[in-house]
């Protein structure tokens, strides 16, 4: 990485973003008025960050950037774990495959926020609804990356370890393992922005804390600034989230051709 | 009279119809030959006649349905640690480096890292590729991931070395390179090889032996003996003037040419 940023090219491009950033500023606090649309519609800049300050230390901003933040973080892992299980097993057996997999697909095709009333019904105004929608969308993207990995498998590779005499434990770790991890990561990154989105919809259908329920009530009272602060909250916990699996992925990945070039 | 490292006794393997009804395919039928220790022995035959079906029953991936396959005077029914085979493709894992690909076998049975590592390095200096320890596979060119797939296979010290058209993927001049280098492995390692093949030359350069097989259900029309000396210098065999009667008693075996297209 330390290459990379000393390369002008790459110096250029990173002031042309930091220069595309302030131009958007400025067209944010000042273009509205220019074009007369009212402060109700599109607050300025100024007034989201006054809102921001006010809503820190009134609101408990950072309380329910936490509590939302800790029910993506917990749906993910917990639906990352799920997705990567069942795609194993549904990868390693066909039968289970064929069984399960007009379920699955009916599952899949569900809109999976609709299951947030009935969540909500069964649980109450607590963190699980907002965090079972979370794995359940979550668990899509990685069950059907993990599971295609494991078919894309080159069956000479594992008749090579097979005439090794490898087990069937070492076929999965040495082979089917390593080999679903590129499809495994790309699915992370999917169920990253999911997850928030999963969460979200789980308080806005009910309770009073977390960013979802600052939305509506933000909406309730008619502040926009509220609601504009709540969704740059929203998109920072998805932007962090997303920036630690690829941080995660540029270290197990390291061998990837693409990666090995930038970094030689 | 050497020791006997691979025979196969009136071998004959047949796969299920694809269709209800319809009598099952025999792939070969009556197998019958002898590899000698130290002996490298080529496979030729028209496409389909079932040379991959041979090596599978080898290397006890899939048992022939009657007769026997014997290794070192063992018969042959599930993987053992007297064969290993090598295919076209070079199946490295692109998530090692070429050193942990030469060690996949050793891991597998268990051998310690410290032994592993001396094996795999001391290997790739024999096929050449002592500086390509750590880099990984995508970052070679295809002979010289070929080159590390032989080195994968001879790591696990095979009695019987499987192989199934090797270099039938490379250009012809790195494959002329490859055999040569394999040539020169085989002699001074010692080891027995059986060898499929479609390209006659490479079949005449290599081996002490040449069995011929018939179209499907396969089964062995003729020995050669090749006798051309510098069984380790392939590159000097293809040149001399002996070889090319050779492949014109291979081509008229073959019925090569003797189709009207």
């Amino acid at each position: 990485m330390g290459s990379e940023l000393s390369n002008p090219a790459t110096q250029r491009m990173m002031i042309g973003s930091f220069l595309l950033a302030i131009v958007f500023l400025a067209v944010w606090e000042w273009g509205p008025a220019a074009f007369g649309i009212p402060q109700f519609i599109i607050p300025p800049a100024s007034k989201v960050w006054d809102e921001f300050l006010r809503m820190l230390t009134r609101d408990r901003l950072m309380f329910h950037t936490g509590i939302t933040a800790m029910q993506v973080v917990v749906g993910f892992v917990l639906g990352m774990i799920l997705g990567m299980l069942v795609g194993f097993l549904l990868g390693m057996s066909p039968t289970a495959e064929f069984v399960l997999s007009p379920y699955i697909l009916a599952l899949q095709i569900a809109p999976k926020v609709a299951f947030a009333p009935l969540f909500v019904i069964w649980f109450g105004y607590t963190v699980y609804p907002k965090i079972l929608v979370a794995i359940l969308i979550v668990f899509f993207p990685i069950m059907i990356n993990v599971l295609g990995a494991v078919r894309a498998i080159d069956p000479d590779i594992v008749r090579l370890a097979r005439s090794f005499n490898a087990s069937k434990l070492q076929i999965f770790w040495k082979i089917e393992f390593p080999a679903s991890l590129p499809p495994f990561f790309a699915g992370l990154r999917i169920a990253a922005t999911l997850a928030v989105i999963g969460v979200v919809v789980g308080e806005l259908v009910g309770g009073n804390q977390g960013l979802g329920y600052l939305l509506t009530f933000g909406e309730g009272a008619g502040n926009t600034p509220m609601v504009f602060v709540t969704i740059i909250m929203l998109t920072v916990i998805g932007i962090l989230l997303y920036g630690a699996i690829v941080l995660i992925e540029n270290r197990v990945l390291h061998w990837l051709p693409g990666r090995a070039r930038r970094a030689s | 009279m050497k020791t006997i490292r691979l025979e196969c006794r009136n071998v004959t393997k047949r796969f299920a119809a694809q269709r209800k009804g319809e009598a099952p395919i025999v792939a070969v039928q009556n197998l019958n030959f002898k590899i000698a220790d130290g002996e490298v022995v080529s496979l030729i035959g028209p496409s389909g006649c079932g040379k991959s079906t041979l090596l599978n029953m080898g290397s006890g991936l899939d048992p022939a349905s009657d007769g026997e396959v014997m290794v070192d005077g063992e018969k042959v029914i599930k993987p053992n640690e007297h064969v290993a085979f090598m295919l076209q493709k070079d199946l490295l894992l692109p998530w090692r480096t070429i050193r942990q690909n030469v060690e996949f076998g050793l891991e597998i049975r268990g051998v310690p890292a410290s032994e592993r590592k001396a094996t795999a390095l001391g290997l790739l200096k024999k096929c050449r590729l002592p500086d390509f320890a750590d880099h990984y596979p995508h970052q070679l060119s295809g002979g010289m991931r070929q080159r590390a797939a032989l080195a994968r296979t001879l790591a696990v010290d095979p009695a019987v070395l499987l192989m199934d058209e090797p270099f039938s993927a490379l250009d012809a001049q790195t494959k002329m390179v490859l055999q040569q280098d394999l040539g020169r492995t085989l002699a001074e390692t010692g080891k027995t090889a059986l060898f499929v093949t479609h390209d006659l030359v490479e079949a005449i350069a290599l081996s002490d032996r040449v069995l011929v097989m018939s179209q499907r259900p396969g089964t062995i029309i003729e020995e050669i003996v090749v006798d051309i000396p510098g069984r380790d210098n392939p590159m000097e065999r293809r040149k001399s003037p002996k070889t090319g009667p050779y492949i014109a008693q291979l081509m008229s075996l073959l019925h090569i040419g003797e189709e009207v297209h």
